[in-house]
Parts: structure tokens; C-alpha cells; sequence
């Protein structure tokens, strides 16, 4: 068989997979549904994953460790991970093939020539892994300058390395003196300055670029979505993502710049395939031409889909292992082995000092200067409600790679990619909106963490989220708190009985509950008894529709008999307003003012039992702007949204 | 054959530097590595411990001082209890804890007067002591509130630093027993930097907990959030009767707040009522306050509940009570 067949086998096999494990984070116990599929493997795969929250939190959190394998992979056998592994490598081989494919040699040859613009997704991977190592530089300057002792250590040992660096003869020694004075000055200097400051921040951005998490967000937000229908359903019916046209753009750009040039994004952009290439750099095996035979024909160059320029001085960190070079080759020249190529090689492009040092240093001062809106602190938006177990602000951002799995099985639909709402560094995370989906954050689930593969959400167990068994001191976990806006609400403002979110209201003893009142109901006129008969009060005044006031909901009260409770009106006709009871018999006379009034139920909510589920949001009749509404007050996972004692 | 054996070096040293990457990425991966979801939420949990700042097992002195001038009351009254160095030895550093909460000028007493903070701060200089230390937590902001009060100016006149509380100098503390005081954060520095404390407190009205005085000055070493504990604000003010056990504290009632406390802004709500109070026992101190608000300690349910948390007495007479009248 031949080597592209079988990497082409490979690559199906891989984006076969991908489509399957998207396809599959759907609620149930079908064989098609989530049961125990390792949905989020690919995503655990991705040493970027793994290095980016290592580099944030200081921890590699379980199946991150699979990334592993890939690091060591490409260690001994280069990026086979972006020609044999990756989906979205496959998809732009794919389209860039589909669209290459009737160009001239060519034209073929100068699409897939190296260029040095490759190097700027070096630039990225440095800028985006520097912001999550925000922390990381913290800790390594944090020399607790404090101790009198160890600042007056350090003056001494530069002293001498100064003294040193002046006396000794030999240039290259003093030069690392110098150096090593400058470190220490350097080190000592931004440990002061950054003591207790907001220069240093971590903040994890990688998965806006990083490859699976695109791809996994791309087709779990924008895709799936779409082709949900009766042929394929893929989940609970209309999904909705607000703000997923974001996702979708960069998506279809980055797949569309293939027509440009093949494999746009892998060479340009996937901060994952410069992470490769710099541990495939000294990879054991690569390709390379053998020393004799290559007549420049050229055959290697049109096909390759690294940009790593075969015919002659081969980059070969730039190189995808997508064998069309040996494949191609019709003179035998090309191989895969120990041996450096005849033809010379080199490790691939290579950033200057200068580009270097702008992307860590920019990638080090973005967070901190996003952080200074306060969203993390003082300013926390009520309005980002995150998942049941998601992290409190700041170490959520540390862990999240907006992946979208979370997005993806929520059962409900109402986990939704931010937009702005929880600041640039909280785009695509997860926030839960409830006037979306099929209900509210379901009690019982705990769907979301169990998927996300950071513990950016917490995988709790039920126990947890209901706060019974070895949590029963903690209480449930809460996302929010509802509020009432007595403004839109139709018992409050309106005199309409409804409560519907007091009926949903899904925590018992309720959390929402209601207090009764009996208002009197806005008439054309005044209504006066004429005469009563039996349980019957025949009025003077305007009409009384019996469609709305014979509803059960209505009362009467007589103005002379203040001490009687409402009466409720049993029917309404020609014989005047007919009464459950009449117990107006004996005091009230011709001529009393007869007052209609509606019995409302006032729903209130209980903060202390009130779990910010958000279902009573959801189900609220007031369709447009809901007259109860969650925030993020008194959430579990966050000390400044705390409201009660 | 030359070409091979170059080959070959080149070919173990590329071993070599694989073997060492996987070894290093190997390690790092396990040694980082963590099977257990971050706790729900993060953080050390309160270590930290505030020392006991009071005289020792001396049976509780207090001097209730008669007059009109602050600096001469607190004198007198203290000679009254055995001079300042019945309290302060030489060489120790005192903390003053001053009502510093309010961006407002000291003639509308919603602050501790800047007489009253000099004349502190003197005495503990002339009692021996190696450094006064003025500090306050405020609800508006700190550097107005302490320039403005005129606290600032007096404490550094007199011969004290003032410490404007910054983030770095909080820690979180967990009150043994405590039921709303857990794992909040606490002005810890200047309180681990003390020897001895002494709460400098006005007298006010206070809608919410029906008096300011010298245990809900200690309100202003918290931290954080801290107006939530309004919704329990007795059960708060005893746990910081229990928290702070201060050297001794002076209760100024040369002018109550009687109305629309305790911010005031008005001359109209203050009252001459010509008290000053100096306790070893903040809770005698404020039982004996209540009387100058036209209250009486059963009145507010703080006192007693402090009683009984066991951070002092309600019967301020049952003590070695002084009564004097400044001279």
C-alpha cells in the first residue's frame, strides 16, 4: 500500500472520529449518544491544551496528560500529529486540494513554496502561551524581597559578579558576568515592581486559535446546529447560539483561505503547529532526499502540504509528514529515515530576537491591561452566569479553552459562547442564557463539567450540585439568584394572576413564593347595589364581561362592609353578579359601593433557597424582556458575588 | 566510511537530545500532573492567628470623665485609671484604632476628633512607647477620609505614623466559634505589628445597630465586602468583641451624634453631652455610652449578646469605676 493511502486512512479514520465524538455529546444512552464515548480525546490530544493550563494554573489536569503522547510522537517522528492526526489539518488538505487540483504544476509549485510570513505563528503561539504564563512569571519573581537578608545576598553576589566582570581579562567571560549582573539587577528590580502590582496577570487565550478547540467550537456551534433537522437529528431540537456568526466567520475564513493558498491556516496561523515544530525541530526521523538521483523536476514541491520546500534545503520542522514527496517523487530521491537530506536542510523559520521579545512581552502586558476593567474584580457583570461547578472568575479564565463541549451537551441549550458580556478575554466562554433553549439549567444535570476538559467546570458529582450527602453542609450549588422586576411583572404591575414561575420554581421547599392580595380592579364606573337577591348582587354601572371577571379569579367587597373578606364572583349575568357565598345579607344596603377585586398571588423570591436555575426566567410569560430574571449574585463559586450570610 | 562514521556521532547525538526531551516533557507532565478538579473555591484558608492585646487578668478599670475639652479629659481620665503607663510599656509599639469612616470634617463628629487622636498619641509617646500607629478601614475613600477628618494631619503632628489601608495589608482570618466572621479578610498588618491597641471611638446614632461606639469601631478592621453582615449586624459586632480584645478604649461623648447617624452632616445633629469614657472593658464602655444617646444598654442587642460571648460586662459600675470631672 502506498504511504499517502495509508495517511490518508489515517486522516479519515481521525476526522471520522472527530465528526463522531461531535456528534455523540448528546445527552443519552443510545449507542449514538454520549453514554461513555471519550468525547473530548481529541481535544485532551492537543499538547497546546495541556501546556497552555499547565503554564496557567500549574497543574496538568488529568486527560491532558494524553497530550503527552503527542509530544513524544513528534519528538522521535516529527508533526505527524498535523499530517496524520489532525481533523482540521485533514479538512484544509482537503479544500486546499479540491481547489488546487486543476492549477498548473506551476502555480501548484508557488502556492507551496516556503514563505517567511510561516513564522508568524510563532509569534502567536509565543504571544498567547505568554498571557497564560502571567502567573507563572509572578511565582519566579516573587523573591519575597521583604527579608532584609536574602535582598542583601543577592547585592553581595552582584557586587562580586560586578567586581568579577571588570577584573576578569577574557572578553566571553566578561561578558557573561555582565549579563549575569544584569539578570540578577533585572529579576530583583521587576520583583519589586510587580510585588503586590497588577503587572502580572494569567489568562488563558490559546483556544481561540488553537486548532481542535476551534474546530470542536466551529461545528458544535455552527454546524451541527444547522444540520439538526428530521433527517439527522443531532440533539434536542433548535439550538440556538447567540453570537455564534463570530465563530462561524473565523471558521469559514480560515477554511476558505485554502482557495488561496493550501493549508492557509496550518502554515500561517495554528499556534499548535508551531508548538510541533519546535519539538519536531531535531525530530529522529524526517523526511530528506538521498544523496543521488533528484533531477529537479519539481514533483515534491507541487504537493507539498508544509511549505517546507523538499526540492531543496528542506525546513524540515515546517514539514507535515504528508509523505506526497516520497509519494511523488519519480525517481526514487525522497525518504523517511535517520539521515539528514542530501540536498541540505534546516529546522524551519526561525523568529528574531527582536519579533521574539515583542510577542512575549506584548502576549505578558495584554492581560494585565485587560484586567484593569475590573471584570474579574469590582466589576464582575451580574449578567455572565456560568455553568453549575464552572470556577470562580479568575481561575476559570485560567482554564478555559472555549471548546464549546459544554455548549454542545447542556441538554437545555442555554449554555451559549459570550460575546463581550464577560470581557475580550471571556469571548466563547461559556454563559448561560435562559430566554434561549428547552428549559432552564436542569437540576439534576451535571452534563457540562463531566465534558469539560480543563475542569474549567468542575466534573461534580449530583451530590454536589443538590448540596445532600457529604455536601449537605454546603447546600446546593447556586449560579444565581432570580430577581423580580416589579415592574414587568403581571401580578406586581399589571393586576394579572400568573405565577408561572412560582409553579416551575423546581427546589422544594420553593424558593420562589407568594404573598396574597386582593386589588381592586380598574373600572369605567362606579358599581352601587340596587338590590340583592339571595347569593345575587344586582348593580348599578357599567357592564361587567363575565369572560373576564367570571373566572374565579375575581372578588367582590361592599365599601359598608369593610370587616367581610372578598367574595369570590361565582358568575356574572343578567340576574347581576352571582357569589359563592353572601355573607353581605345583613349589613349592606341599596346604594353600597360594590368594589371588584382581583385576587393575586405576588411571587417573592427566597435568596437563601433560590438556586439561579433559571427555569422560572425561562418560562416567564413576559416573552421580551422577563419580569424575573437570574444574575449572578450569591453563586456559589465566587466570594464577591456572595449576597447573604 | 568517514561520511558513516560522522553519521553515526550525529545520529546519537540526536538520540541523545530526543531521549533528554522526552525525559523532560515526561517528567514535567507527571510531575505537574493532577487528577483531582481544582477545589470549588481556591485559596488558602484563614492561618492567621490576632493576639490577646489586653492588660492581663487585672480585674476591668473605667474612668467616666466630666467636661468640654477633649485633651484634658482623656489626660485626667487616664491619670484617673494609673496614668497611660498602666497600659503601655516602654518600647512597645500601639496600634490606634480610630472612627475614621467618613470623608467629613471633625467639627460634624462622624469621625474621631483629631484632639483626641493628638492627645492619644502623645500619651503613649510619654508613656515610653516606641511607635503609635493611627489606622482605620473607611467606607468612603481611605486617603480623603483621613485627610479630611483631620486625623492625618494631628497623628503625624503628634508624633504617629498613619497606615492607609492597601490591599497587600489584609489577610483573611477565621474567628474561632465565629459564625460570620470566616475566612474574611482583615486590616492584619498594622493589627501584627501592635502591641498594644486602643480604639479611639465618637459617640453616634446608628440606624441599623441603634449606636457607633467603641465595639462597632472595630467594624472598621474588616475588610472586603463587609457591609453584608448588615443582615446580622448584633451578631457581627459581638464577634469582634470577641476578635479584638483592645488594651483599652476611649469612648468620646464630649459631642453625640444624636440624629441621622453615623454620617450626620449636620451641626444640628450633634449634642453636647460633655463624656468621656475610658474602659479596659469596651463593652462596660458602651453600656455606659448608651445612657448619652437617651438609650439604655438593654437597648441594643450588640451589648449584650458581646456580654455573653464573654468579651466583657454590661455593668460598668460593678467594675473600678472612676468618676471624675475634668478640671
Amino acid at each position: 500500500m502506498r504511504i499517502i493511502t495509508t495517511r490518508r486512512i489515517s486522516q479519515t479514520f481521525f476526522f471520522l472520529l472527530f465528526l463522531w465524538f461531535c456528534a455523540v455529546s448528546t445527552l443519552g444512552e443510545q449507542v449514538w449518544q454520549l453514554r461513555g464515548w471519550p468525547v473530548g480525546w481529541l481535544l485532551e490530544l492537543d499538547p497546546l491544551v495541556g501546556l497552555g493550563t499547565l503554564l496557567a494554573t500549574g497543574t496538568l489536569y488529568a486527560g491532558l496528560l494524553w497530550g503527552l503522547l503527542t509530544v513524544v510522537l513528534t519528538i522521535f517522528l516529527g508533526r505527524v500529529f498535523c499530517g496524520w492526526i489532525c481533523p482540521f489539518g485533514a479538512l484544509h488538505q482537503a479544500v486546499g486540494w479540491l481547489a488546487g487540483r486543476k492549477r498548473s504544476a506551476a502555480v501548484q509549485i508557488a502556492a507551496n513554496r516556503y514563505r517567511p510570513a510561516q513564522r508568524i505563528k510563532y509569534v502567536i503561539l509565543i504571544f498567547l502561551l505568554s498571557g497564560a504564563a502571567g502567573d507563572f512569571l509572578a511565582w519566579l519573581l516573587d523573591l519575597s524581597v521583604e527579608s532584609s537578608i536574602a535582598v542583601a545576598g543577592i547585592a553581595a553576589a552582584s557586587l562580586a559578579c560586578g567586581i568579577a566582570a571588570v577584573r576578569v581579562r577574557k572578553a566571553f567571560w566578561r561578558r557573561w558576568t555582565t549579563v549575569l549582573v544584569l539578570l540578577i539587577i533585572g529579576w530583583v528590580g521587576l520583583g519589586f515592581l510587580t510585588d503586590g502590582s497588577r503587572l502580572l496577570a494569567a489568562s488563558l487565550q490559546t483556544g481561540l486559535l488553537d486548532p481542535l478547540p476551534l474546530f470542536y467550537r466551529s461545528v458544535n456551534l455552527t454546524l451541527l446546529p444547522l444540520l439538526d433537522g428530521r433527517m439527522a437529528a443531532f440533539s434536542s431540537p433548535g439550538r440556538l447560539y447567540p453570537g455564534s456568526v463570530a465563530i462561524g466567520l473565523l471558521f469559514w475564513t480560515v477554511v476558505l483561505l485554502n482557495l488561496v493558498i493550501p493549508r492557509f491556516y496550518c502554515r500561517f496561523i495554528c499556534p499548535l503547529g508551531a508548538l510541533l515544530e519546535i519539538l519536531g525541530r531535531n525530530a529522529l526521523y524526517r523526511m530528506g532526499q538521498k544523496p543521488d538521483g533528484c533531477t529537479a523536476c519539481g514533483a515534491c514541491d507541487r504537493h507539498c502540504e508544509g511549505a517546507c520546500d523538499p526540492s531543496t534545503t528542506l525546513r524540515s520542522a515546517e514539514c507535515v509528514l504528508c509523505m506526497n514527496c516520497l509519494d511523488r517523487c519519480p525517481h526514487d530521491v525522497m525518504g523517511y529515515g535517520l539521515h539528514p537530506s542530501a540536498a541540505g536542510e534546516m529546522a524551519g523559520p526561525d523568529l528574531s530576537k527582536r519579533e521574539f521579545t515583542a510577542a512575549l512581552v506584548s502576549g505578558v502586558a495584554a492581560v494585565p491591561l485587560l484586567r484593569l476593567s475590573g471584570g474579574v474584580d469590582a466589576n464582575w457583570n451580574p449578567a455572565v452566569i456560568r455553568p453549575p461547578g464552572a470556577l470562580d472568575e479568575a481561575n476559570f479564565l485560567r482554564r478555559c479553552i472555549k471548546c464549546g463541549q459544554c455548549m454542545r451537551v447542556c441538554p437545555t441549550n442555554v449554555i451559549h459562547p459570550a460575546g463581550l458580556q464577560a470581557g475580550i478575554e471571556g469571548i466563547w466562554t461559556p454563559v448561560l442564557n435562559f430566554r434561549v433553549g428547552t428549559s432552564g439549567c436542569q437540576r439534576g444535570c451535571i452534563a457540562c463539567g463531566q465534558l469539560c476538559p480543563t475542569a474549567a467546570i468542575r466534573p461534580i458529582p449530583l451530590d454536589e450540585r443538590l448540596g445532600r450527602g457529604e455536601f449537605a453542609d454546603r447546600g446546593p450549588i447556586r449560579i444565581g439568584t432570580a430577581f423580580v422586576d416589579r415592574g414587568r411583572c403581571l401580578p406586581w404591575a399589571m393586576d394579572r394572576p400568573c405565577i408561572v414561575c412560582q409553579e416551575n420554581c423546581p427546589v422544594s421547599p420553593k424558593a420562589i413564593f407568594t404573598r396574597e392580595e386582593f386589588r381592586p380592579v380598574r373600572l369605567s364606573g362606579d358599581l352601587r347595589l340596587r338590590e340583592m337577591v339571595e347569593d345575587r348582587l344586582l348593580f348599578d354601572g357599567p357592564a361587567l364581561p363575565a369572560e373576564r371577571f367570571a373566572t374565579g379569579d375575581y372578588f367582590v367587597t361592599l365599601e359598608e362592609s369593610p370587616d367581610i373578606a372578598p367574595v369570590r364572583i361565582k358568575d356574572i349575568g343578567s340576574g347581576g353578579i352571582s357569589l359563592a357565598e353572601n355573607p353581605f345579607v345583613e349589613t349592606a344596603s341599596p346604594g353600597a359601593r360594590i368594589t371588584v377585586r382581583v385576587k393575586l398571588q405576588l411571587p417573592f423570591v427566597d435568596p437563601s433557597a433560590c438556586i439561579g436555575c433559571g427555569i422560572c426566567e425561562h418560562e416567564c410569560p413576559v416573552k421580551g424582556r422577563r419580569a424575573i430574571r437570574v444574575s449572578a449574585e450569591n453563586a456559589s463559586r465566587d466570594r464577591q458575588h456572595r449576597l447573604l450570610l | 566510511m568517514s561520511e558513516t562514521a560522522m553519521d553515526r556521532r550525529e545520529f546519537i547525538r540526536r538520540c541523545t537530545r530526543a531521549g533528554v526531551c522526552v525525559a523532560a516533557a515526561g517528567s514535567l507532565g507527571v510531575a505537574f500532573y493532577d487528577s483531582r478538579a481544582p477545589a470549588a473555591i481556591p485559596g488558602p484558608t484563614a492561618a492567621l492567628t490576632l493576639p490577646d492585646y489586653s492588660v492581663g487578668p487585672l480585674p476591668g478599670r473605667i474612668c467616666i470623665a466630666r467636661g468640654v475639652d477633649r485633651k484634658r479629659l482623656v489626660r485626667q481620665a487616664f491619670a484617673a485609671l494609673g496614668g497611660m503607663q498602666a497600659f503601655v510599656n516602654p518600647g512597645e509599639r500601639v496600634l490606634l484604632k480610630v472612627n475614621a469612616a467618613f470623608a467629613s470634617p471633625p467639627g460634624l463628629g462622624a469621625t474621631t476628633h483629631p484632639d483626641l487622636v493628638k492627645a492619644v498619641v502623645r500619651l503613649c509617646l510619654e508613656a515610653g512607647a516606641k511607635k503609635v500607629t493611627v489606622t482605620d478601614n473607611p467606607i468612603n475613600d481611605p486617603a480623603s477620609c483621613f485627610a479630611l477628618s483631620g486625623i492625618d494631619a494631628a497623628a503625624r503632628q503628634a508624633g504617629a505614623d498613619v497606615i492607609v489601608p492597601r490591599q497587600s495589608l489584609f489577610q483573611r482570618f477565621s474567628l474561632t466559634g465565629g459564625r460570620l466572621v470566616r475566612d474574611w479578610p482583615v486590616l492584619a498588618a498594622p493589627l501584627l505589628q501592635a502591641d498594644r491597641i486602643i480604639g479611639l471611638a465618637p459617640v453616634k446614632d446608628h440606624h441599623r445597630s441603634g449606636a457607633s461606639m467603641t465595639l462597632k469601631n472595630w467594624y472598621g478592621l474588616l475588610g472586603g465586602r463587609r457591609n453584608i453582615f448588615h443582615q446580622d449586624v448584633h451578631t457581627l459586632i459581638a464577634e469582634l468583641a470577641v476578635m479584638i480584645r483592645p488594651t483599652v478604649v476611649v469612648l468620646d461623648g464630649t459631642q453625640s451624634m444624636i440624629t441621622n447617624g453615623p454620617t450626620g452632616g449636620s451641626l444640628s445633629d450633634l449634642k453636647p453631652t460633655g463624656t468621656l469614657i475610658v474602659s479596659t472593658d469596651p463593652v462596660a464602655a458602651d453600656a455606659a455610652g448608651a445612657a448619652l444617646l437617651g438609650k439604655q444598654a438593654q437597648d441594643l442587642p450588640f451589648i449584650a449578646r458581646a456580654e455573653k460571648a464573654g468579651a466583657g460586662t454590661t455593668d460598668y459600675r460593678a467594675l473600678n469605676l472612676k468618676e471624675i470631672k475634668a478640671i
